[in-house]
């Protein structure tokens, strides 16, 4: 096996555990099962696993790509600082909400994906992996007005030197009229 | 225009067909379920019977048919035999992995209906055994099978309510199976599939532990109905208003009998199960046969050539191999497009040296490599047009090494007249880097049709649609040097993207009253783009057909 970033797999098996647990949560919850109890804390659990896990992490090497709309989200989670930034601290906790899951049928499936992300989690933490905010730094734009007034700081594109050297057969066909109208200070 | 469309149409109808058995099937078992023999069973879990067998039955479907589009020296096969009679029919085969997928997203979708039905079935078994009393008949059904030698009819059968669902193989099988299908599919996100295959393949293998435990599923029985014989002399219509009554002296209506369904899994499955195997047998004995490394040649911009020969190896323009090199990984294989041409005496592939496996770069002569291939529709059409429109995209063009290739060997071995007189080539390309080996191709084909006053044959375009500001200084002072400052090839490099109105109205002007091949590899957006222009250029007598090759 490659050098791999572990967390990438374990936030996708996390996303998808948090959504299993949720939607069991909810079928248990609707149908009114007996263990009901454990099923509205799935429901809770899968929708905060969900929140946590819908932001992808910076990776350490190679372009990452986020999910669509997770900027609000990643500054949710960025600002609990190290405790979502470690992966011992997110494996034990995905491990802890994956508990109550398992006392019931609709929940079970949730638990255990959410083990399963737990054990990945945990591989990652061993291999000193971390959490990282994707954030873009934000360019200061100069508003387009402004520039438009000064003049061009460099010269327009053009053919080398040799080429625009006047042609001394034909001056008159190397005359032009200058456009702009030339004062001169006497 | 009309040869993209058929083929399209034959796709579509195809995945039609496919959807449409999932849908005949899901009904069908559905009101199978509605029987009379189900009657008591429906008593106790209502409509969710059949919301949890329909699933089933498609889940059968399905994972029948999710074996059979990655066995591709099978397809290869078949391929082969189709493609005397239909090429389009021939070229459904190369979306095996398209269709794969298809059919993966279906069985999670099925798998999700079939859980949440089978939790409110769990549910209202546990209800009938655990609550109610003598007068109430999902009791007393729940009873049938209690200290009374009969065969029963809700899989519950004590009181105790720890997780019953372990004790049954469908319960336990189930959860076994259906967290080996989330693994999976969470691996084969386009992410981690991408960025690390190893992952991706390795968890994939869990599909073993996926068929194992589907086939063992059904194995407990639970699925019960009454028995025909039952039925002969208790309807439930009739009977069950007495189910006080039942088996007591007086009453016509004695208790009714049940039996479980069979195991159907496996009939659906074990075919699949053993063509796959034999593709992993072909697999190994294909890997076994001895691959040489003839000559390595290090490319610029981290491109590495290898060139091999195969006993009883035969390839076509713009097919590709996978390779495996035991000495990096006994178990993967990966897919590289031929660069050669046919008409050479061995073969080769270009390797950029980007990601894990391709960064060992201990590639030697004499080096033991396997190889399984070549696979892919040949891209013979090219040659049945007169003149050619060759579109590739950065990494797109390499399949057109091969064809560019093979044409000029057409050209000068055979030396009879070959049908193709004149090549449009588009390189579009966001930078120079991965460009020189192409370039080189490029030159040594200048060169030769130079010698041979072909010079006309090929007129090449390579557009540059991302460049820099010290590239633009460098072409300033050389620009008018007769060679291109950047390629070293007489025709220039070009910048931005190519004016297709433009292109294919010379074209169309070159060439009055012959039919255009217009030839892609590269994003389907440009795919777009050249199909319109096609439409848009085919009139008074110059026909543009656009061909969408699955390279």
């Amino acid at each position: 096996m490659g050098k791999i970033e572990w967390a990438m797999w374990a936030n996708e098996q996390a996303l998808a555990a948090g959504l299993i647990y949720l939607t069991g949560g909810i079928v248990g919850v609707a149908g009114q099962f007996r263990g009901w109890q454990f099923a509205a804390f799935g429901v809770a659990a899968g929708c905060f696993v969900c929140m946590l896990e819908y932001p992808r992490g910076k990776r350490s090497k190679g372009t990452s790509v986020a999910r669509t709309g997770q900027y609000c989200f990643t500054v949710c989670v960025k600002a609990f600082g190290p405790l979502t930034q470690n992966y011992y601290v997110r494996a034990l906790l995905h491990a802890a909400l994956s508990v109550p899951g398992g006392f019931m049928l609709a929940t079970v499936l949730g638990c255990v994906c959410l083990g399963m992300a737990s054990l990945i989690y945990l591989s990652a933490a061993i291999h000193g992996e971390h959490w990282e905010p994707i954030l873009l730094t934000k360019e200061v734009k100069t508003a387009v007005g402004e520039s438009i007034k000064e003049p061009p700081s460099n010269p327009p594109p053009r053919p080398p030197a040799e080429l625009r050297r006047k042609r001394v057969e034909d001056v008159e066909g190397a005359a032009y009229v200058n456009p702009m109208p030339v004062i001169t200070n006497e | 225009a009309y040869h993209v469309s058929f083929t399209y149409l034959c796709l579509f109808v195809s995945q039609l067909v496919w959807l449409g058995i999932n849908a005949f099937l899901f009904v069908h078992f559905y009101i199978v379920f509605l029987d009379e023999r189900f009657y008591y069973t429906r008593v106790l879990l209502g409509h969710a019977l059949s919301w949890a067998r329909a699933p089933a039955a498609c889940l059968n479907f399905n994972c029948m048919l999710i074996l059979l589009p990655v066995c591709r020296n099978l397809l290869s096969f078949l391929r082969g035999t189709i493609q005397c009679c239909s090429r389009t029919a021939a070229r459904q085969l190369d979306r095996n992995i398209t269709f794969h997928k298809l059919v993966a997203y279906m069985i999670a979708l099925h798998t999700a209906i079939h859980i949440i039905a089978h939790l409110f079935n769990f549910e209202r078994f546990m209800n009938a055994q655990l609550d109610g009393n003598a007068s109430d008949i999902n009791y007393v059904l729940s009873q049938i099978g209690n200290g009374d030698n009969r065969s029963f009819l809700n899989p519950i059968r004590t009181n105790d309510t720890t997780i019953v669902m372990f004790t049954t193989i469908a319960g336990l099988t189930g959860v076994v199976i259906t967290l080996a299908l989330i693994l999976i599919i969470t691996s084969s996100m386009e992410v981690i599939r991408r960025s690390y295959f190893e992952v991706f393949w390795f968890t994939h293998h869990l599909f073993v532990v996926f068929f194992i435990g589907l086939v063992l599923h059904g194995v407990g029985r639970i699925v019960r109905g009454q028995t025909v014989t039952s039925l002969e002399n208790h309807k439930p219509n009739e009977c069950e208003k007495y189910f006080e009554q039942w088996g007591k002296n007086g009453s016509h209506c004695q208790y009714p009998e049940f039996a479980g369904n069979p195991p159907m899994t496996w009939k659906w499955v074990v075919a699949p199960m053993f063509l796959y195997l034999c593709e992993r047998l072909i697999r190994f004995i294909r890997s076994q046969q001895k691959v040489v490394i003839t000559k390595v040649v290090m490319h610029p911009s981290k491109t590495l050539e290898l060139q091999m020969k195969k006993k009883g190896f035969k390839m076509e323009v713009g097919q590709y191999v996978f390779m495996q090199c035991p000495s990096i990984s006994q178990l993967e294989w990966h897919p590289f497009t031929l660069t050669s041409a046919p008409e050479e005496d061995h073969f080769s592939v270009h390797i950029r040296i980007v990601g894990d496996w391709t960064e060992h770069t201990g590639f030697q002569q004499n080096m033991s490599m396997a190889v399984d291939g070549p696979f892919g529709t040949a891209s013979e059409d090219v040659f049945r047009y007169e003149a050619v429109v060759l579109v590739g995209a950065g990494i797109g063009v390499t399949p057109f090494a091969s064809i560019l290739k093979s044409v000029w060997y057409k050209h000068v071995q055979e030396n009879a007249d070959i049908f193709t007189k004149k090549i449009y080539f588009y390189w579009l390309c966001p930078e120079t880097q991965a460009f020189e080996w192409f370039a080189d191709l490029l030159q040594s084909l200048e060169g030769q049709m130079g010698e041979k006053d072909m010079s006309d044959f090929l007129s090449y375009n390579i557009y540059l649609t991302r460049w820099k500001d010290k590239e633009a200084a460098h072409l300033r002072v050389h620009h008018e040097a007769e060679n291109d400052p950047i390629t070293g090839l007489k025709q220039k490099t070009l910048y931005g993207k190519p004016n297709w109105d433009t292109e294919f109205s010379t074209i169309a002007a070159k060439h009055p009253g012959s039919k255009v091949g217009v030839f892609l590899c590269g994003p389907p957006v440009l795919g777009e783009q050249l199909a319109k222009q096609c439409i848009a250029h085919s009139e008074s007598g110059v026909k543009f057909i656009f061909n969408k090759e699955n390279f």
